[in-house]
This record gives C-alpha cells, structure tokens and sequence, in this order.
C-alpha cells in the first residue's frame, strides 16, 4: 500500500486541503486504514471527478481506491457483475460491451469509480427512464468504522443513506450491478433546436418517454426573446440488425481515442466572455434544426468531454464551480426565472445542461426529484459569483428544490435541512454507525452532515 | 471548513480590537463565517468588539492573548484549536509607537518590536502549526507599507513590519504544499471610517491613518509620507493630477473597509500578496529601487 501526503482538490480545482493518501490494495489494508485513522477520520476517494470536496478529508485520511480495480464476475447471460469499488466505468464499458451489455447509468464522463457512483448515486440522461445508479445495484459490501465488511441491500436503511451518501457511511468495497442490454455500440441521435426555453420544455415534456437518453444543451449566454434556446439530443441504442453493413461487422468495438491533454497553466480569460458567446453562438447555429436517426458511437454520444484529459484546466487557476439544481414540475415559474437571470448576467456558461426528471430513488441524499435539472459550469473567478449562486439557492429552497451535494462547493449549510428532508435521518444513523466520526470530509465538515 | 470562493466558517482574529479586523470579520459573517474567537487583551473594547459582531450573528467568544507574553502562546491559542476547525486567522495585532519618543526611549522602541514581530513570530508559528495539523485554513497578516522600504520618519514601526513581512513570506514558502494559506498584506495609509470605533490598542495602520487625517497643511514630516511619495511618483509619472489634489491623495490612501474588502477578495483569489489599494504595488515597487542618497532627500 503507497502512503503519501498530498494537496487534493475536486474536479472543480478550487478551495485545496491536504491528506494523507492511503492507496489500499486488498480489503484487509482498507480496514487497517480505517481503524488507524486518526481523530480526523478518512474519506474514500475515485478518480476526483466530484466536482467539491466531497473526496477531500483536510489533515485526515483518503483512501485511493482505484488500486481495488478488479472485475470479479460477470456474468453475460444475466447482465450481473460484481467489481471492486475502484473500477471505472470505462474500464466496464471495455469489458461489457462487447460481452453485450451496458453500465445501466452514466454520466457525462466514463471516468469515474464504482464506488463514486453509487457514494454521489449518480445519474446520466436516462434518467427519466432509469432512476439513478443505485436503482441498478443489487448488493453493496461496505466497510464499516470498526473495520468489519458488510453485506448491503437495497430495501435496508444503510443502503439508503450509503445510495447518495457520499462516502460517510463507509467505504464501500464492492458492487453487483445489474446492466443493460445492449447489440450494438452505436447510438441512434435524434437533434432538435428549441428557439426558447418554452419550447424546449415543450418538447422534453411531449417527447421524452420515446426516448432511453435525453438532455438538452442550454445556452444560457443568449437573451431576450432567446433566453433558453437549446439544442435538444435524444439517443436510443441501434439493434444490430438496423446498422449499415460497414458497422455491422464490429457491432461492439468500443475504442475511444483521448486528443492530447490541456496544459497545466491555462490563463484565466480563455474562456472569458466573447469566445464563451463565440462557442455558445457556433453550438446552437451549427447544430440542425431538425435531424432523425443520425448514428453515432457510444463515446461521441454519451463522453463527448471525456477526449480531452485535464479539461478542467481550462477554467484557469481559480477553477470553477458546478452548480446543479432541480426543482419539481409544476415549478417550471422559478427554472425560467433563474435561467432569465442567469442569462442576464452574460457570464462564460458553455457547458450548461437541462434535462427532465423521473421518478427519484429512495436514496436519503439522492439527488434526483422528478422535475427540472439545469446544471452549469462558471470559472469560480467571477466577482459577485459566491453572492449570486446564494440567491439561487434560496429561489431553489423556497420552490422546495434542491442542490446537487456531489457536485458542491459553496451551499450554505443552513438551507441543506429544506433542500434534503431526510437530513436528519442521515444524521442520526451516522451517529448511531459511526459515533466516533471515522468517515468525514470537507463537505460533510462544511455542511455540518 | 472554507468553500469555493475562500469563504470561512470559523474565524481567529489575533489582536481582536483592530477596526481592519472587526471591517473582516463583519464582511465574512454576511458570507459564511458562524463562528468567531477574538483574542486580544480582556477589556471593555473587546467585549464591544465581540457584542457588535455577536449582533451580526455569529457565535462570538473573547479570548485572552497577550502579543508580549509569547510563552503563554501556546497555551492560549492551542485551546482554540482544541475546540475545532479554524478556518481562518488573521493575525492583526501591533502597535504603531511613537517615533520621537522611541528613539529617545528604546525600552519603548523595543516594546514595538517584540509586540510586532517578536510577538507575531511566536503567534504565527503556533498558528501555522495548528493550520498544517488540520490540513487546510488560511493564516493572514496584517504587515504594512511602511516595511516595504523603511523611511526615516518612521524606521522602528517599519522596521518591525519588515520583520514580521519577510517572516510572513518565508512561513508562506514553509507551508506550501501544506493545504495552509499564507496571505501578506500590506494596506497604505488607513483613515478610519466616517463614524469611526476607536480601537486604542492594536491596529498600527490607524495611528498613521490618525496623522494622515490631520487636516493642517502642515504635519509632522512623518505624516504626509506615503502620500506625498505617491505624489512624487505620480507627478513624475506625468500627471499634473496630483500636484493639484489635496494632501491625501485619495487614490493611495485606504480605509479599513476597504482593506476588509481586498482581504476578501485574496481569500477568493488565494493570493500570497494583497496590497491596499492596488496602487500601491507599483508605487512601492518605484519607491524600493530609489537609491538611497535620493531616497533620502524625499520628503517621505
């Protein structure tokens, strides 16, 4: 087991704290970290793509548990497999894929662990059809602070506030996943532009049960009669039958290629106002207005980002914040709202996301409501930034929304008990599991879970 | 914990009556910050101190911190951190002296330099160790122009700010890589607020301030320093806007208002340096490479 002291921060590279980094090879040296801990407790940690500090743990410990990567069973004819915690969903995708099968949630990058997914209980654009990750988990093995291994199921009160629960109800080891079918490793991609938020809610609210995958680029820089257009993308997998010959032949090959990195020193206004109006304006006009069918691979489809490594560089040194809320149906008023007053601002949003909601999953701290999700990157270097997103959360709150915690940085902890009203259930079984507080982070220290 | 924008909860001010301070800490409890301990020497400023920002919100406690009595440092600040977290901590303690006095009296002289450096050497390094325990936090302190380059007028004060400046900056290096924070900064002349608090004790940037806001055209050679350096400069810099303006060239002057801003706005940043008001970078830059035969005959 390597054992360094090293500065970390989230995917979103602001507010650094150091740890000391453990890196576990083997169950039985996760537990020997976890009872050694000291008094600050550890925290379990992927591959950093929570975009806060969620996998931080200031003077304490964090467990890399990428070196418990192993692929235990897979088994093809069910679409069951159990992997360590470590393993990344690209790593499953390489191995499933051509096995006819598919992770049953992703998000917006393959490159992130098991373990994360299930501790930040994520969710990608089939939401609306398949809940979140933790829906598809069938058995968790989760080590507790005293070092013993358990065996969680879904239905039980641990695996609720474990779906979701950011790590702090214990390291969770392994995982059985149930996946999804799949004959091909192709996308079918219908695009549409919406000239306005309306119409897009329109047409997510009239056409999204058609469709597997569904999200909606926004941009969110235009305003006035074009406040909230968007490019509209809804995927479903091909059958093999329906591929051309030439992609018939290699229906599963799954080969995505990285472009070359982003370098280490970006400055600060590359992303700045005009070339993020600049990018926006090419997105939206380039995409068609309207287009069936178009094929394209799994990789383009679903990880578009995930070819240029390091891509959170480009927000600079200050980094950047990911601010995710949703809010539920019937509260359409206040979406359109803060889409108006963010596009008012005409700050460098260029990766800004909208997408409808199903059916939530029991998870205590899961994010997903059925509703409205609009999520958005901004360089954390904007003045005025920290006050605004405040007032946000309190439009958030009052609709009775809430805010993403995987993907956190700045909430202000008092409006956490409004926003997630199973706190205080979570709460009182960290207390009861954990009284001694191994398992602690910066996000659980300043928010107070 | 502090979050993406540098915004801390918990704050430990050393030297609790300092109006740049009290400026900060009000500022960071519209932000984040919910717990506050000020240390300072016990008396009724303090607790003024404490009630007024307790109003604000905060859970606000005094601490007892005598800058001289390094040796019960330790004891005094390791029981703040014993109780939890720090986030922040901002050293803001110090004494400007009297100069004519303290070259007649170097017990006096003296006294300034262990209240400033002495003093701030042995709170840093108890602060500093407690920040890198825990892993994160930032460690502020307040130094001054007056030690970028030492002017006649006011050599002993500024002397002890160099000190506690270059010790700030060397301690900043040590931490690196440490998750702690190291910011310097060095605010100009301060003028105390339009309803000013007085704060008899610490804050060395307000008795300056307090000969800087003498309104006679004639001060003590001492008084008009930096602002009549910043006039040269300018001047020379090919503007006839200063030659005109008054005595206290606004642009270069600052109040603790402002200094709380730019604080704020350094914790965002996690700047190392913030100079008070910005200006000042470029002209205490001009200033330090003036020899010193010239830098003499400045009416500084």
């Amino acid at each position: 087991m390597s054992v360094d002291t090293v500065s970390l921060t989230g995917w979103g590279r602001t507010a650094p704290t150091t740890a000391v980094r453990f890196r576990p090879r083997s169950y039985e040296e996760a537990a020997a970290t976890v009872r050694g801990c000291g008094p600050r407790g550890s925290i379990a940690r992927g591959l950093g793509r929570a975009h806060g500090d969620a996998a931080q743990n200031a003077g304490g410990s964090v467990l890399d548990m990428t070196a418990l990567n192993r692929i235990r069973t897979v088994d093809a004819a069910a679409g069951l497999v159990v992997c360590d915690a470590g393993v990344s969903l690209h790593r499953l995708t390489e191995v499933l894929l051509p096995l006819g099968w598919f992770v049953p949630v992703t998000p917006t990058t393959r490159y992130v662990t098991v373990g994360g997914a299930v501790g930040a209980d994520i969710h990608g654009h089939n939401q609306h059809i398949s809940g979140s990750f933790s829906r598809h988990v069938q058995e968790l093995e989760l080590l507790s602070a005293e070092g013993e291994i358990r065996t969680v199921r879904p239905g039980t009160a641990l695996f609720d506030a474990t779906a979701g629960g950011l790590g702090l109800t214990g390291v969770i080891l392994s995982a059985t996943l149930r996946c999804h079918r799949v004959t091909s490793s192709w996308m079918s991609v219908d695009t549409e532009r919406a000239v306005d938020l309306d119409d897009l809610l329109e047409r997510l609210g009239a056409g999204d049960h058609r469709y597997r995958y569904s999200a909606a680029w926004i941009d969110l820089r235009a305003r006035g009669r074009a406040t909230g257009r968007s490019v509209l993308t809804r995927g479903e997998h091909v059958p093999r039958y329906a591929l051309p010959a030439r992609a018939r032949r290699t229906p599963l090959s799954f080969r995505p290629g990285p472009l070359p990195a982003a370098p280490a020193l970006v400055p600060e206004a590359l992303l700045g106002g005009a070339p993020a109006a600049l990018l926006n304006e090419v997105r939206y006009r380039g995409a068609p207005r309207y287009r069936i069918g178009e094929l394209q691979r799994l990789a383009a489809f679903f990880h578009p980002l995930d070819g240029l490594p390091h891509r959170n560089r480009i927000h600079g040194r200050a980094g950047s914040v990911r601010y995710q809320f949703a809010v539920g149906h019937g509260r359409e008023e206040t979406l359109r709202r803060i889409v108006h007053r963010i596009s008012r601002r005409r700050w460098p949003t260029t990766n800004a996301v909208l997408k409808r909601f199903g059916a939530g999953d029991p998870g205590w701290l899961s994010f997903p409501v059925p509703g409205w999700t609009l999520a958005l990157d901004l360089p954390a270097a904007l003045p005025g930034l920290a006050g605004f997103l405040d007032s946000l959360d309190e439009e958030v709150a009052a609709a009775g929304g809430r805010v993403c915690l995987a993907k956190d940085s700045r909430l202000r902890p008092e409006l956490l008990a409004a926003m997630y009203p199973r706190l205080a259930d979570f709460r009182s079984l960290r207390a009861e599991l954990d009284p001694a507080g191994a398992f602690r982070s910066d996000l659980s220290r300043r928010l107070s879970l | 914990m502090k979050d993406a924008f540098g915004a801390p909860q918990s704050l430990l001010v050393l030297g609790g009556t300092s109006e740049i301070a009290l400026a900060t800490a009000r500022r960071l409890i519209a932000l984040r910050t919910r717990t506050v301990r000020l240390a300072g020497r016990p008396g009724p400023a303090l607790e003024a101190a404490a009630a007024e920002l307790r109003a604000r919100g905060a859970d606000v406690r005094t601490v007892g911190f005598d800058a001289l009595d390094a040796e019960s440092h330790e004891t005094a600040l390791g029981e703040i951190f014993a109780e939890g977290d720090i986030d922040m901590v901002l050293l803001a303690f110090g004494i400007a002296g009297d100069q004519g006095r303290d070259e007649e009296e170097p017990l006096a002289a003296v006294r300034v330099a262990q209240t400033n450096y002495t003093g701030a050497v042995s709170a840093g390094l108890v602060c500093a160790g407690a920040l890198q325990a825990q892993g994160h936090g930032s460690l502020v302190v307040l130094s001054s122009v007056a030690g970028e380059r030492v002017r006649r007028a006011d050599f002993i004060y500024g002397s002890s700010k160099a000190g506690l400046d270059a010790f700030t900056q060397g301690l900043g290096d040590a931490l690196h890589g440490t998750g702690v924070h190291v910011m310097v900064v060095r605010p100009g002349l301060v003028r105390p607020e339009p309803a000013p608090e007085p704060a008899p004790e610490t804050a060395p940037e307000t008795v300056p301030a307090a000969r800087a806001a003498s309104p006679s055209p004639a001060p003590a050679r001492g008084g008009v320093a930096l602002l009549a350096s910043a006039r040269i400069t300018a001047a020379r810099s090919a503007s006839a806007r200063f030659a005109s303006a008054p005595l206290e060239a606004p642009s270069l002057t600052t109040t603790p208002d402002a200094v709380a801003e730019a604080i704020v706005t350094g914790l965002r940043r996690r700047s190392e340096t913030v100079w008070v008001p910005g200006s000042l970078r470029a002209v205490m830059s001009a200033l330090r490479h003036v020899p010193r035969p010239l830098f003499r005959r400045l009416p500084l």
